[in-house]
Protein backbone atom coordinates (compact mmCIF):
# COMPACT_ATOMS: atom_id res chain seq x y z
CA UNK A 1 0.00 0.00 0.00
CA UNK A 2 2.88 2.28 0.58
CA UNK A 3 4.29 1.89 -2.93
CA UNK A 4 1.11 2.89 -4.36
CA UNK A 5 0.46 5.96 -2.34
CA UNK A 6 4.08 6.83 -3.24
CA UNK A 7 3.42 5.78 -7.02
CA UNK A 8 -0.14 8.29 -6.44
CA UNK A 9 1.97 11.14 -4.92
CA UNK A 10 4.67 10.77 -7.89
CA UNK A 11 1.86 10.77 -10.52
CA UNK A 12 0.28 13.71 -8.85
CA UNK A 13 2.89 15.83 -9.62
CA UNK A 14 3.28 15.11 -13.38
CA UNK A 15 0.65 17.18 -14.58
CA UNK A 16 2.60 20.07 -12.36
CA UNK A 17 6.10 18.98 -14.12
CA UNK A 18 3.77 19.37 -17.46
CA UNK A 19 2.16 22.84 -16.92
CA UNK A 20 5.88 23.98 -15.71
CA UNK A 21 7.51 23.51 -19.00
CA UNK A 22 5.64 26.57 -20.81
CA UNK A 23 6.83 26.28 -23.82
CA UNK A 24 8.05 29.87 -24.44
CA UNK A 25 9.99 30.17 -21.09
CA UNK A 26 11.21 27.30 -22.76
CA UNK A 27 12.49 29.15 -25.88
CA UNK A 28 12.92 32.11 -24.05
CA UNK A 29 15.48 30.54 -21.83
CA UNK A 30 17.75 29.28 -24.10
CA UNK A 31 16.81 31.92 -27.13
CA UNK A 32 20.29 34.04 -25.72
CA UNK A 33 21.99 34.69 -28.71
CA UNK A 34 25.57 37.30 -28.45
CA UNK A 35 25.11 40.35 -29.68
CA UNK A 36 27.11 43.54 -29.83
CA UNK A 37 26.18 47.17 -28.75
CA UNK A 38 25.12 49.08 -31.60
CA UNK A 39 24.90 52.92 -32.87
CA UNK A 40 26.52 53.96 -29.93
CA UNK A 41 27.21 57.09 -32.17
CA UNK A 42 25.03 58.78 -35.22
CA UNK A 43 28.22 59.01 -36.95
CA UNK A 44 32.05 57.83 -37.13
CA UNK A 45 32.82 61.33 -35.98
CA UNK A 46 32.07 62.86 -32.58
CA UNK A 47 32.51 66.77 -34.07
CA UNK A 48 36.57 66.81 -34.87
CA UNK A 49 37.58 63.43 -33.97
CA UNK A 50 36.47 59.87 -34.00
CA UNK A 51 34.16 58.02 -32.70
CA UNK A 52 33.82 53.87 -31.91
CA UNK A 53 31.63 53.57 -35.02
CA UNK A 54 32.77 52.17 -37.66
CA UNK A 55 31.20 52.47 -41.42
CA UNK A 56 29.78 49.11 -42.07
CA UNK A 57 31.56 46.88 -44.76
CA UNK A 58 30.78 47.89 -47.80
CA UNK A 59 28.87 51.21 -47.29
CA UNK A 60 31.05 54.48 -48.52
CA UNK A 61 30.28 57.37 -46.12
CA UNK A 62 31.13 60.83 -48.46
CA UNK A 63 31.76 63.82 -45.80
CA UNK A 64 31.52 67.22 -46.03
CA UNK A 65 33.10 69.27 -43.01
CA UNK A 66 32.79 72.72 -43.17
CA UNK A 67 33.95 75.61 -41.10
CA UNK A 68 32.95 79.10 -41.03
CA UNK A 69 35.21 81.99 -39.70
CA UNK A 70 35.80 82.98 -36.09
CA UNK A 71 32.43 84.50 -34.75
CA UNK A 72 34.71 87.11 -33.17
CA UNK A 73 35.37 88.40 -36.54
CA UNK A 74 32.62 90.60 -35.48
CA UNK A 75 29.75 92.40 -38.12
CA UNK A 76 32.07 92.57 -40.91
CA UNK A 77 32.90 89.15 -41.56
CA UNK A 78 28.92 88.48 -40.88
CA UNK A 79 30.06 86.96 -37.27
CA UNK A 80 32.79 83.93 -39.31
CA UNK A 81 29.91 83.28 -41.80
CA UNK A 82 32.06 84.88 -44.69
CA UNK A 83 34.54 82.67 -43.99
CA UNK A 84 34.92 78.91 -44.87
CA UNK A 85 37.10 75.97 -44.23
CA UNK A 86 36.40 73.09 -45.81
CA UNK A 87 37.80 68.86 -45.62
CA UNK A 88 35.77 66.41 -48.23
CA UNK A 89 35.97 63.00 -47.08
CA UNK A 90 35.50 59.44 -48.08
CA UNK A 91 35.11 56.74 -45.97
CA UNK A 92 35.29 52.75 -46.57
CA UNK A 93 34.14 49.71 -44.50
CA UNK A 94 36.08 47.03 -45.71
CA UNK A 95 34.91 44.95 -43.21
CA UNK A 96 32.33 45.73 -40.37
CA UNK A 97 35.52 46.15 -38.25
CA UNK A 98 37.81 47.44 -40.53
CA UNK A 99 37.38 51.68 -42.07
CA UNK A 100 39.44 53.21 -44.67
CA UNK A 101 38.85 56.85 -45.51
CA UNK A 102 41.08 59.51 -47.39
CA UNK A 103 39.82 63.37 -46.86
CA UNK A 104 41.50 66.87 -48.62
CA UNK A 105 41.32 69.87 -46.60
CA UNK A 106 41.38 73.40 -47.57
CA UNK A 107 43.33 74.05 -44.35
CA UNK A 108 47.29 74.35 -45.16
CA UNK A 109 45.80 72.00 -48.40
CA UNK A 110 46.25 69.18 -46.88
CA UNK A 111 45.31 65.34 -48.08
CA UNK A 112 44.78 62.88 -45.11
CA UNK A 113 44.63 59.27 -45.01
CA UNK A 114 43.06 57.14 -42.14
CA UNK A 115 42.67 53.54 -40.86
CA UNK A 116 40.52 52.46 -37.87
CA UNK A 117 39.90 49.07 -36.63
CA UNK A 118 37.93 47.80 -34.26
CA UNK A 119 39.93 45.56 -31.62
CA UNK A 120 37.27 44.77 -29.06
CA UNK A 121 33.32 45.36 -29.32
CA UNK A 122 31.60 46.13 -26.77
CA UNK A 123 28.72 43.17 -26.18
CA UNK A 124 25.02 43.71 -25.06
CA UNK A 125 24.27 39.92 -24.37
CA UNK A 126 25.64 36.37 -24.38
CA UNK A 127 28.84 37.48 -23.98
CA UNK A 128 30.76 39.87 -21.90
CA UNK A 129 33.12 42.97 -22.51
CA UNK A 130 32.34 46.19 -21.20
CA UNK A 131 33.43 48.25 -24.09
CA UNK A 132 34.29 49.10 -27.01
CA UNK A 133 38.47 49.72 -28.10
CA UNK A 134 39.25 51.17 -31.58
CA UNK A 135 42.45 51.65 -32.74
CA UNK A 136 42.84 55.01 -35.06
CA UNK A 137 45.98 55.54 -37.42
CA UNK A 138 46.08 58.70 -39.78
CA UNK A 139 48.37 60.63 -41.82
CA UNK A 140 48.57 64.18 -43.57
CA UNK A 141 50.39 65.46 -46.05
CA UNK A 142 50.58 69.57 -46.90
CA UNK A 143 50.15 70.35 -50.31
CA UNK A 144 50.73 73.76 -50.21
CA UNK A 145 53.27 74.85 -52.84
CA UNK A 146 57.13 75.42 -51.29
CA UNK A 147 56.62 79.42 -50.76
CA UNK A 148 53.60 78.98 -48.65
CA UNK A 149 54.47 76.18 -46.22
CA UNK A 150 54.69 77.91 -42.69
CA UNK A 151 58.19 77.10 -42.58
CA UNK A 152 59.57 78.69 -45.89
CA UNK A 153 62.55 80.39 -45.74
CA UNK A 154 65.04 81.54 -48.77
CA UNK A 155 66.81 78.66 -49.74
CA UNK A 156 65.81 75.80 -47.57
CA UNK A 157 65.33 72.80 -49.14
CA UNK A 158 61.58 71.50 -49.18
CA UNK A 159 61.97 68.10 -47.76
CA UNK A 160 58.82 65.97 -48.82
CA UNK A 161 59.50 64.09 -45.05
CA UNK A 162 58.73 67.75 -43.67
CA UNK A 163 55.31 67.91 -44.76
CA UNK A 164 53.88 64.69 -43.60
CA UNK A 165 52.51 64.45 -39.50
CA UNK A 166 50.73 61.53 -37.94
CA UNK A 167 48.42 60.64 -35.10
CA UNK A 168 47.50 57.35 -33.33
CA UNK A 169 44.49 57.10 -31.32
CA UNK A 170 43.25 54.46 -28.61
CA UNK A 171 39.13 55.57 -28.74
CA UNK A 172 37.64 53.43 -25.06
CA UNK A 173 34.01 53.36 -25.21
CA UNK A 174 31.42 52.45 -23.63
CA UNK A 175 27.34 52.91 -24.42
CA UNK A 176 25.97 53.08 -21.20
CA UNK A 177 22.66 53.49 -22.17
CA UNK A 178 20.81 53.76 -25.38
CA UNK A 179 20.47 57.31 -25.06
CA UNK A 180 24.37 58.34 -23.37
CA UNK A 181 27.52 57.26 -24.34
CA UNK A 182 30.83 57.99 -23.56
CA UNK A 183 34.77 57.64 -25.06
CA UNK A 184 38.15 58.15 -23.75
CA UNK A 185 40.75 58.92 -26.44
CA UNK A 186 44.67 58.86 -25.75
CA UNK A 187 46.81 59.97 -28.54
CA UNK A 188 50.05 60.97 -29.73
CA UNK A 189 50.19 63.38 -32.54
CA UNK A 190 53.81 62.94 -34.78
CA UNK A 191 55.35 65.56 -36.78
CA UNK A 192 57.77 65.43 -38.98
CA UNK A 193 59.03 68.67 -38.35
CA UNK A 194 58.14 71.15 -35.92
CA UNK A 195 58.83 74.76 -36.15
CA UNK A 196 60.16 75.73 -32.76
CA UNK A 197 63.28 73.72 -31.53
CA UNK A 198 61.38 73.80 -28.48
CA UNK A 199 58.43 71.98 -29.42
CA UNK A 200 57.48 68.38 -28.72
CA UNK A 201 57.79 66.31 -32.44
CA UNK A 202 55.56 63.78 -30.31
CA UNK A 203 52.74 65.22 -28.96
CA UNK A 204 50.66 63.19 -25.89
CA UNK A 205 47.20 64.22 -25.64
CA UNK A 206 43.88 62.85 -24.03
CA UNK A 207 40.48 63.30 -25.38
CA UNK A 208 36.98 62.45 -23.96
CA UNK A 209 33.94 62.90 -25.76
CA UNK A 210 30.35 62.12 -24.93
CA UNK A 211 27.01 62.23 -26.81
CA UNK A 212 23.16 62.32 -24.80
CA UNK A 213 20.25 61.66 -27.41
CA UNK A 214 17.17 64.10 -26.77
CA UNK A 215 15.05 61.98 -28.98
CA UNK A 216 15.80 59.35 -31.33
CA UNK A 217 16.93 61.12 -34.61
CA UNK A 218 18.54 64.08 -32.35
CA UNK A 219 21.43 63.90 -30.10
CA UNK A 220 24.03 66.50 -28.45
CA UNK A 221 27.81 65.85 -28.33
CA UNK A 222 30.60 67.39 -26.80
CA UNK A 223 34.65 66.62 -27.13
CA UNK A 224 37.74 68.27 -25.62
CA UNK A 225 41.12 67.36 -26.42
CA UNK A 226 43.92 68.16 -23.67
CA UNK A 227 47.44 68.29 -24.68
CA UNK A 228 49.79 67.35 -21.98
CA UNK A 229 52.00 70.79 -20.91
CA UNK A 230 54.79 71.50 -22.71
CA UNK A 231 54.79 70.13 -25.81
CA UNK A 232 53.65 72.68 -28.18
CA UNK A 233 55.21 76.32 -28.54
CA UNK A 234 54.61 79.17 -26.68
CA UNK A 235 54.02 82.26 -28.11
CA UNK A 236 56.96 84.56 -28.06
CA UNK A 237 56.95 88.01 -26.97
CA UNK A 238 56.09 89.75 -29.51
CA UNK A 239 52.87 87.20 -30.24
CA UNK A 240 51.82 88.06 -26.75
CA UNK A 241 52.16 91.55 -27.17
CA UNK A 242 49.84 91.74 -29.84
CA UNK A 243 47.32 89.14 -28.43
CA UNK A 244 47.75 88.41 -24.89
CA UNK A 245 45.66 85.63 -25.56
CA UNK A 246 47.92 84.12 -28.51
CA UNK A 247 49.36 80.44 -27.81
CA UNK A 248 48.12 77.01 -28.80
CA UNK A 249 44.39 75.94 -27.13
CA UNK A 250 42.81 72.51 -26.50
CA UNK A 251 39.94 72.08 -28.60
CA UNK A 252 36.52 71.86 -27.41
CA UNK A 253 33.99 71.26 -29.89
CA UNK A 254 30.04 71.28 -28.78
CA UNK A 255 27.07 70.00 -31.21
CA UNK A 256 24.11 68.29 -32.45
CA UNK A 257 23.44 65.51 -34.33
CA UNK A 258 20.25 65.44 -36.57
CA UNK A 259 19.76 62.27 -38.31
CA UNK A 260 17.02 62.17 -41.49
CA UNK A 261 16.86 58.74 -42.96
CA UNK A 262 20.25 58.80 -45.30
CA UNK A 263 21.94 61.77 -44.03
CA UNK A 264 23.34 62.84 -41.03
CA UNK A 265 24.09 66.38 -39.77
CA UNK A 266 26.19 67.57 -37.17
CA UNK A 267 26.07 71.58 -36.33
CA UNK A 268 28.27 72.33 -33.71
CA UNK A 269 30.63 75.26 -32.26
CA UNK A 270 34.26 74.26 -31.87
CA UNK A 271 38.20 76.65 -31.52
CA UNK A 272 39.54 74.16 -33.97
CA UNK A 273 39.93 75.44 -37.58
CA UNK A 274 41.06 71.82 -39.18
CA UNK A 275 39.97 68.96 -39.13
CA UNK A 276 42.17 66.33 -38.88
CA UNK A 277 43.98 65.41 -35.84
CA UNK A 278 47.65 66.80 -36.55
CA UNK A 279 45.35 70.48 -37.08
CA UNK A 280 42.88 70.52 -34.10
CA UNK A 281 45.15 68.61 -31.25
CA UNK A 282 48.14 70.18 -32.11
CA UNK A 283 47.44 73.97 -34.12
CA UNK A 284 44.10 75.38 -32.26
CA UNK A 285 44.51 78.87 -31.73
CA UNK A 286 41.00 79.77 -31.15
CA UNK A 287 40.10 80.83 -27.54
CA UNK A 288 36.15 79.48 -26.30
CA UNK A 289 36.78 83.11 -23.72
CA UNK A 290 37.58 85.50 -26.97
CA UNK A 291 34.77 84.41 -29.25
CA UNK A 292 37.47 82.82 -31.36
CA UNK A 293 34.83 79.93 -31.78
CA UNK A 294 33.74 78.58 -35.27
CA UNK A 295 30.43 77.07 -36.26
CA UNK A 296 30.40 74.60 -38.64
CA UNK A 297 28.69 71.28 -39.86
CA UNK A 298 29.06 68.07 -40.91
CA UNK A 299 27.24 66.27 -43.34
CA UNK A 300 27.29 62.64 -43.81
CA UNK A 301 25.45 60.91 -46.86
CA UNK A 302 26.40 56.75 -46.99
CA UNK A 303 26.18 54.82 -49.95
CA UNK A 304 25.89 51.18 -49.79
CA UNK A 305 28.49 50.15 -52.55
CA UNK A 306 29.09 46.56 -51.54
CA UNK A 307 26.18 43.52 -50.12
CA UNK A 308 28.32 41.42 -47.80
CA UNK A 309 26.46 38.23 -47.67
CA UNK A 310 26.04 37.34 -44.13
CA UNK A 311 26.03 34.16 -42.67
CA UNK B 1 9.94 -6.63 -9.97
CA UNK B 2 5.91 -7.45 -10.28
CA UNK B 3 3.83 -7.19 -13.05
CA UNK B 4 2.12 -4.37 -10.89
CA UNK B 5 4.97 -2.61 -10.64
CA UNK B 6 6.23 -2.85 -14.47
CA UNK B 7 2.50 -1.45 -15.00
CA UNK B 8 3.48 1.30 -12.40
CA UNK B 9 6.66 2.29 -14.07
CA UNK B 10 5.11 2.32 -17.67
CA UNK B 11 2.31 4.65 -16.37
CA UNK B 12 4.78 7.23 -14.69
CA UNK B 13 7.01 7.01 -17.68
CA UNK B 14 4.86 6.47 -21.10
CA UNK B 15 3.52 10.01 -20.76
CA UNK B 16 6.91 11.36 -20.92
CA UNK B 17 7.73 9.54 -23.40
CA UNK B 18 4.72 10.33 -25.82
CA UNK B 19 4.78 13.89 -25.24
CA UNK B 20 8.51 13.41 -26.00
CA UNK B 21 7.65 12.24 -29.51
CA UNK B 22 5.43 14.59 -30.40
CA UNK B 23 7.79 17.97 -29.91
CA UNK B 24 9.37 19.58 -32.84
CA UNK B 25 11.96 22.16 -32.47
CA UNK B 26 14.14 24.51 -34.53
CA UNK B 27 16.87 27.11 -33.60
CA UNK B 28 17.80 28.41 -36.91
CA UNK B 29 13.78 29.20 -38.75
CA UNK B 30 13.35 31.54 -40.98
CA UNK B 31 11.19 34.70 -40.83
CA UNK B 32 11.73 37.35 -43.10
CA UNK B 33 9.47 40.16 -44.00
CA UNK B 34 9.38 42.65 -46.71
CA UNK B 35 7.68 46.58 -47.02
CA UNK B 36 7.59 47.72 -50.40
CA UNK B 37 5.99 51.16 -51.52
CA UNK B 38 6.27 53.23 -54.90
CA UNK B 39 9.35 54.88 -53.17
CA UNK B 40 11.63 52.00 -51.28
CA UNK B 41 11.64 48.74 -50.73
CA UNK B 42 12.46 47.03 -48.31
CA UNK B 43 13.65 43.69 -47.24
CA UNK B 44 14.64 41.79 -43.71
CA UNK B 45 15.87 38.07 -42.85
CA UNK B 46 16.05 36.74 -39.64
CA UNK B 47 17.25 32.66 -39.68
CA UNK B 48 18.03 32.73 -36.12
CA UNK B 49 14.61 32.21 -35.31
CA UNK B 50 13.31 29.35 -32.35
CA UNK B 51 10.36 27.50 -32.35
CA UNK B 52 8.61 24.32 -30.61
CA UNK B 53 5.67 22.97 -32.03
CA UNK B 54 4.01 20.23 -29.97
CA UNK B 55 1.66 18.04 -31.35
CA UNK B 56 0.52 16.16 -28.59
CA UNK B 57 -0.84 19.53 -26.89
CA UNK B 58 -1.27 21.27 -30.87
CA UNK B 59 0.68 24.35 -29.46
CA UNK B 60 3.34 26.46 -31.25
CA UNK B 61 5.75 29.30 -30.07
CA UNK B 62 8.19 30.88 -31.67
CA UNK B 63 11.03 33.16 -30.35
CA UNK B 64 12.30 35.52 -33.06
CA UNK B 65 15.78 37.88 -32.06
CA UNK B 66 15.17 41.23 -33.59
CA UNK B 67 18.35 42.17 -33.65
CA UNK B 68 19.20 38.74 -35.82
CA UNK B 69 17.39 40.76 -38.47
CA UNK B 70 19.68 41.54 -41.54
CA UNK B 71 18.67 43.78 -44.18
CA UNK B 72 20.71 44.90 -47.43
CA UNK B 73 21.45 48.12 -45.98
CA UNK B 74 23.37 48.65 -42.88
CA UNK B 75 21.74 51.72 -42.27
CA UNK B 76 18.33 49.91 -42.67
CA UNK B 77 19.63 47.74 -40.27
CA UNK B 78 20.68 50.51 -37.79
CA UNK B 79 17.11 52.55 -37.92
CA UNK B 80 15.08 49.47 -37.32
CA UNK B 81 16.88 48.80 -34.48
CA UNK B 82 17.27 51.53 -32.91
CA UNK B 83 14.45 54.27 -34.49
CA UNK B 84 11.83 51.58 -34.88
CA UNK B 85 12.13 48.30 -32.67
CA UNK B 86 13.60 49.74 -29.67
CA UNK B 87 15.51 46.05 -29.98
CA UNK B 88 17.73 47.35 -26.45
CA UNK B 89 13.95 47.34 -24.71
CA UNK B 90 12.58 44.87 -26.56
CA UNK B 91 14.51 42.43 -27.49
CA UNK B 92 12.14 39.16 -28.79
CA UNK B 93 8.95 39.38 -30.45
CA UNK B 94 7.34 36.15 -29.48
CA UNK B 95 4.03 34.04 -30.25
CA UNK B 96 2.25 31.22 -28.47
CA UNK B 97 -1.33 30.19 -30.10
CA UNK B 98 -2.47 26.46 -30.89
CA UNK B 99 -2.31 25.22 -33.72
CA UNK B 100 -5.48 23.46 -35.33
CA UNK B 101 -6.61 20.91 -38.42
CA UNK B 102 -4.33 18.86 -37.43
CA UNK B 103 -4.29 15.67 -35.41
CA UNK B 104 -0.90 13.97 -33.44
CA UNK B 105 0.51 11.58 -35.18
CA UNK B 106 -0.46 13.31 -38.54
CA UNK B 107 3.30 14.71 -39.09
CA UNK B 108 4.30 11.32 -38.72
CA UNK B 109 2.83 10.46 -42.45
CA UNK B 110 4.21 12.27 -44.88
CA UNK B 111 1.84 14.91 -46.80
CA UNK B 112 1.13 18.69 -46.51
CA UNK B 113 -1.31 19.43 -43.93
CA UNK B 114 -3.34 22.93 -44.24
CA UNK B 115 -3.35 24.35 -40.22
CA UNK B 116 -5.26 27.11 -38.73
CA UNK B 117 -3.23 29.12 -36.22
CA UNK B 118 -4.58 31.58 -33.68
CA UNK B 119 -2.87 32.91 -30.40
CA UNK B 120 -1.02 36.13 -29.11
CA UNK B 121 1.62 37.73 -30.67
CA UNK B 122 4.62 39.93 -28.88
CA UNK B 123 6.04 42.59 -31.02
CA UNK B 124 7.47 45.98 -29.76
CA UNK B 125 5.71 44.81 -26.30
CA UNK B 126 2.53 45.14 -27.47
CA UNK B 127 0.97 41.80 -27.63
CA UNK B 128 -2.14 41.18 -30.21
CA UNK B 129 -4.14 38.34 -30.77
CA UNK B 130 -3.53 37.07 -34.41
CA UNK B 131 -5.09 34.45 -36.27
CA UNK B 132 -3.62 33.10 -39.67
CA UNK B 133 -3.43 29.70 -41.93
CA UNK B 134 -0.61 27.66 -42.64
CA UNK B 135 0.80 24.48 -44.18
CA UNK B 136 3.20 22.00 -42.12
CA UNK B 137 4.51 19.50 -44.47
CA UNK B 138 6.17 15.97 -43.79
CA UNK B 139 8.38 14.88 -45.72
CA UNK B 140 9.16 10.62 -46.31
CA UNK B 141 12.66 11.26 -44.43
CA UNK B 142 11.09 12.78 -41.36
CA UNK B 143 11.43 16.54 -41.82
CA UNK B 144 8.87 18.76 -40.99
CA UNK B 145 8.53 22.18 -43.29
CA UNK B 146 6.38 24.36 -41.69
CA UNK B 147 5.15 27.86 -44.24
CA UNK B 148 2.72 30.72 -42.89
CA UNK B 149 2.62 33.95 -44.32
CA UNK B 150 0.59 36.73 -42.97
CA UNK B 151 0.40 40.87 -42.80
CA UNK B 152 1.04 42.93 -39.66
CA UNK B 153 0.53 46.89 -39.44
CA UNK B 154 3.26 48.70 -37.49
CA UNK B 155 0.86 51.11 -35.90
CA UNK B 156 -0.87 48.03 -34.51
CA UNK B 157 2.27 47.32 -31.87
CA UNK B 158 2.84 51.12 -31.29
CA UNK B 159 5.43 51.38 -33.71
CA UNK B 160 6.11 55.22 -34.80
CA UNK B 161 6.82 56.12 -38.25
CA UNK B 162 7.89 59.58 -38.55
CA UNK B 163 6.08 61.70 -41.82
CA UNK B 164 9.44 61.78 -42.90
CA UNK B 165 9.50 58.66 -43.65
CA UNK B 166 6.15 57.85 -44.31
CA UNK B 167 5.93 57.17 -47.85
CA UNK B 168 9.07 54.79 -47.24
CA UNK B 169 7.29 52.40 -45.28
CA UNK B 170 4.45 50.44 -46.18
CA UNK B 171 1.20 50.25 -43.80
CA UNK B 172 0.80 46.49 -44.10
CA UNK B 173 4.19 44.82 -43.81
CA UNK B 174 3.95 41.05 -45.39
CA UNK B 175 5.96 38.56 -43.01
CA UNK B 176 6.83 34.29 -44.23
CA UNK B 177 7.53 32.17 -41.73
CA UNK B 178 9.81 28.91 -43.02
CA UNK B 179 10.46 26.67 -40.04
CA UNK B 180 12.29 23.20 -40.48
CA UNK B 181 11.35 21.44 -37.61
CA UNK B 182 13.61 18.47 -36.56
CA UNK B 183 11.97 15.75 -33.87
CA UNK B 184 13.29 15.69 -30.26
Amino acid sequence: MKKYLLAIAFAGTMPALHAQDDLLALLNDSAEVKAYSTASWKSTRVINGHSTENTAHGVLDFRIGHRFGFISDGVSEFFGLDGSTVRLGFDYGITDRLQVGIGRSGYEKTVDGLLKYKLLRQCESGCGMPITLSLVASSSITTLVKDKLPWYEEGRTDYFTHRLSYSWQLLIGRKFSDGFTMQLMPGVVHRNLVRYAEEKNDVINIGIAARYKISKRLALTAEYYYVLPDQLAKPTATELANDPNAGYKNSLAVGIDIETGGHVFQLHFTNSTGMFERAFITETVGSWEKQQIHYGFNISRVFTLHRPKKG
Amino acid sequence: MTTRDLLLTAALVLPVALSAQERWTSRNGNVSFSSSTPMENIEAKNNKVSSIYDASRGEVVFVVLIKSFEFEKALMQEHFNENYMESTEFPKASFKGKVGGIKPGDLSKPGSYAVTVTGDMTIHGVTKSVSTSGTFTADPTGRVEASCDFTIKPSDYGIKIPGMVKDNIAEDVKVQVRIDYTVN
